[in-house]
């Protein structure tokens, strides 16, 4: 019982309860209004009829008065006071006696009023008798004589208080009806929003992957559970991105810390005296430095995601740029026994932060020196060559670097371009293994693309950059 | 070099005031915005490194407010922020050279020893000479002990870049700042190879080398090693 007064309280406390309530509310005050007026309609017409039809037989009667005088009067009163029906009437002689008429004396209520009015009165005999409601204008016919015409409006008010009776059940009803209605859609909201609340708490207590169940109908709040359940999904996605950049940190960045700690101790545990220990620091700084590379790499990644470089954009000759980059490059290539070919023009010329494509180039074409090359030896394959060329396309400008190395799988081309994915192969290799995800991440900020594609042999990789 | 730093870390500071005192200049410190500005306005100092983020008066303001007053002293900007755009911000601001940090504190005293330098507007010098080797910067002819050195423009730019900043050490970001305009980690040791390329140019044949590598720093080119 308590349960149920608690679970009454706490719907009773919703907004759907509390809006049905209101609307109830307001639909039965108009519903009232209509009634009174109905009631009061109803009530005017039928006493206008009353009146209108007593006026008439007054007017008869008068005239009979006048044309035959008082005895046919009398007559005609003890005829129409005989017939079956609501009229009432009562004639006197100037003494007071009743000459006619099925009233048997002047109501109290209407005695000396000119204007007549309503009155009670009796009929039947004994078990019979009852009070029943008149109304009778006094009419002048002659000097001394009394003469009262009414009508028996006992029926009326029957029915005008019969009327007032249903209206009244109809508006108990329609309240009730109205209150049940609000409860059940109370409820039927209080469920789905608990279902809501529910999953929150869920997924605040870690189980990340919950969703808000849809009802299916469409409605508003199946609207709202579907944006929350996008936005969920966003956030998990986030996450995860967020769980697997730190997982990463922790395996490749774990690593070279270990490593110049290990460096450290190597040196201080060293006999060789201050020409070892001075060694052993200076490769600890290298250490260091690569480590700071890193997280450089790894922040510019993360900067580059939440977009907005729009103050550093300038319009430049991208052919020139990369020629100029693939320049700078050119004698380490060589040095490393590779050939780098330059087909590069003027133009054309697009909107982006130089800074950012110059990384995003310099980038493609050192790991294309760094692996671009067959190890397996054997013969037969195409001069170790790296090729960069730029070209003009719709969308804007397309930069392709390509190598004769072994080059990436199809399977494999997707996740080359995620953080920290350094593919089985060029593990021995030095590198962050964030350099294709910085080149993607660029393509995105300035809305272009990149596609790893097969150089037969060898990896291509293609970065369009939009004007 | 008298210099001062306006840094809010103390150790930071202090480490930075220890390590110039050893390269051979003095360094005060000023440790929040208000008090820097005040002491940049009252005496002369020959450059300031400012740190960006600072109490009360963040960096960028302090620079803002002496260049207004006409104060013409380099300021070498220290940032923990690498965004793309804060370089471009700080060097709008008026500094005139940005390091993000965590930084080499080699590349740090190159820098401001840079800075520091530039008295003499350097369009006005038109002829570089270190020992016998002369950079004609009008005729853009090299020559040493007289001799014609053939050089491709951009070896010819890296040249000219050293020979500026003779006696002192230049570090591979510098030059790849200077003399390439690129503002990103290149990856590899490309500058090594570029370097190694000029020096077999105007080392190689000669019994003196000029061109020297200074380990952990970057090079120099002077008549004496370093």
């Amino acid at each position: 019982m308590n349960a149920l007064r608690d679970l009454l309280i706490r719907q009773a406390g919703t907004t759907a309860f509390r809006l049905a309530i209101a609307g109830m509310a307001a639909f039965l005050v108009g519903a009232a209004a209509v009634a009174w007026l109905l009631f009061r309609e109803t009530n005017a017409v039928l006493t206008d009829q009353t009146l209108a039809t007593i006026s008439a037989e007054a007017a008869t009667l008068a005239r009979e008065a006048q044309a035959r005088g008082i005895p046919s009067l009398t007559y005609a009163v003890r005829l129409m006071s005989h017939q079956e029906g609501p009229g009432l009437y009562y004639l006197a002689d100037p003494g007071g006696r009743k000459l006619a008429g099925n009233l048997n004396r002047v109501p109290p209520e209407i005695a000396g009023n000119p204007a007549g009015g309503v009155f009670r009165f009796e009929t039947g005999e004994g078990a019979e008798k009852r009070e029943r409601l008149g109304v009778a204008v006094p009419v002048s016919v002659a000097p001394g004589i009394t003469l009262l015409v009414g009508r028996d409006v006992d029926e009326q008010r029957a029915f005008a208080s019969r009327l007032k009776g249903s209206f009244l059940t109809g508006f108990v009803a329609l309240g009730l009806t109205g209150l049940l209605a609000g409860l059940a859609m109370s409820r039927i909201a209080l469920r789905r929003i608990e279902a809501m609340t529910a999953t929150s708490r869920k997924i605040m207590a870690g189980r990340l992957s919950e969703r808000i169940p849809l009802s299916g109908s469409g409605d508003e709040l199946d609207d709202l559970a579907k944006s929350l359940n996008e936005m969920l999904e966003r956030i998990e996605l986030l996450m995860a991105g967020l769980k697997e950049v730190s997982d990463n940190i922790a395996h490749d960045l774990k690593t070279p810390l270990n490593r110049m700690r290990n460096r450290a101790e190597e040196a201080l545990r060293d006999a060789g005296g201050p020409e070892a220990y001075r060694a052993g620091l200076e490769r600890t700084i290298e250490d260091a430095d690569e480590l700071i590379k890193t997280f450089n790499a790894l922040l510019l990644i993360a900067k580059l995601e939440a977009g907005a470089v729009q103050e550093s954009s300038v319009t430049f000759d991208v052919g020139a740029m990369v020629r100029d980059v693939a320049e700078l490059y050119e004698p380490v290539a060589e040095e490393a026994g590779l050939s780098l070919t330059i087909t590069a023009g003027t133009g054309p010329a697009i909107r982006a932060n130089r800074q950012l494509v110059g990384q995003a180039v310099a980038n493609l074409i050192d790991n294309a020196i760094k692996y671009g090359r067959r190890t397996d030896g054997r013969s037969g394959m195409p001069a170790p060559e790296i090729s960069v060329e730029v070209r003009e396309v719709a969308a804007g400008a397309e930069i392709a670097v390509s190598d004769r190395g072994p080059g990436i799988c199809a399977a494999d081309r997707e996740r080359a371009l995620k953080r920290f994915v350094r593919l089985e192969q060029s593990r021995t290799q030095p590198g962050t293994g964030l350099g294709l995800s910085l080149v993607s991440a660029v393509a995105r900020l300035h809305n272009g693309s990149v596609r790893l594609e097969d150089n037969e042999p060898g990896l291509r990789v293609v970065l369009v950059l939009p004007r | 070099m008298r210099l001062l730093v306006i840094e809010d870390d103390r150790e930071t500071a202090q480490f930075l005031q220890k390590a110039l005192r050893e390269s051979g200049h003095t360094a005060d410190l000023a440790g929040d915005g208000e008090t820097g500005l005040a002491m940049a306005q009252g005496a002369t100092y020959d450059a300031l490194i400012v740190d960006r983020m600072l109490p009360k008066l963040d960096g960028l303001t302090v620079v803002k407010t002496l260049r207004a007053e006409s104060n013409r002293t380099p300021v070498l900007i220290l940032s923990a922020l690498g965004d793309v755009d804060d370089r471009v911000k700080g060097l709008r601001a008026g500094g005139d050279d940005y390091l993000t940090k965590p930084y080499a504190f080699s590349e740090l005293l190159a820098r401001i020893e840079a800075l520091g330098r530039r008295v003499v507007p350097e369009e006005q010098e038109t002829r570089y000479a270190v020992g016998d080797l002369v950079l004609d910067r009008l005729s853009h002819r090299v020559t040493r002990g007289g001799e014609h050195i053939l050089l491709q423009p951009r070896e010819y730019r890296l040249l000219e870049y050293l020979m500026k900043n003779a006696g002192q050490v230049v570090t591979r970001t510098m030059l790849l700042e200077h003399v390439w305009d690129y503002h990103f980690d290149p990856q590899t040791n490309v500058i090594d190879v570029h370097v190694s390329r000029l020096r077999s140019k105007i080392d190689k044949t000669f019994d003196k080398p000029l061109l020297h590598t200074v380990r952990g720093a970057g090079y120099m080119i002077s008549e004496r090693a370093p």
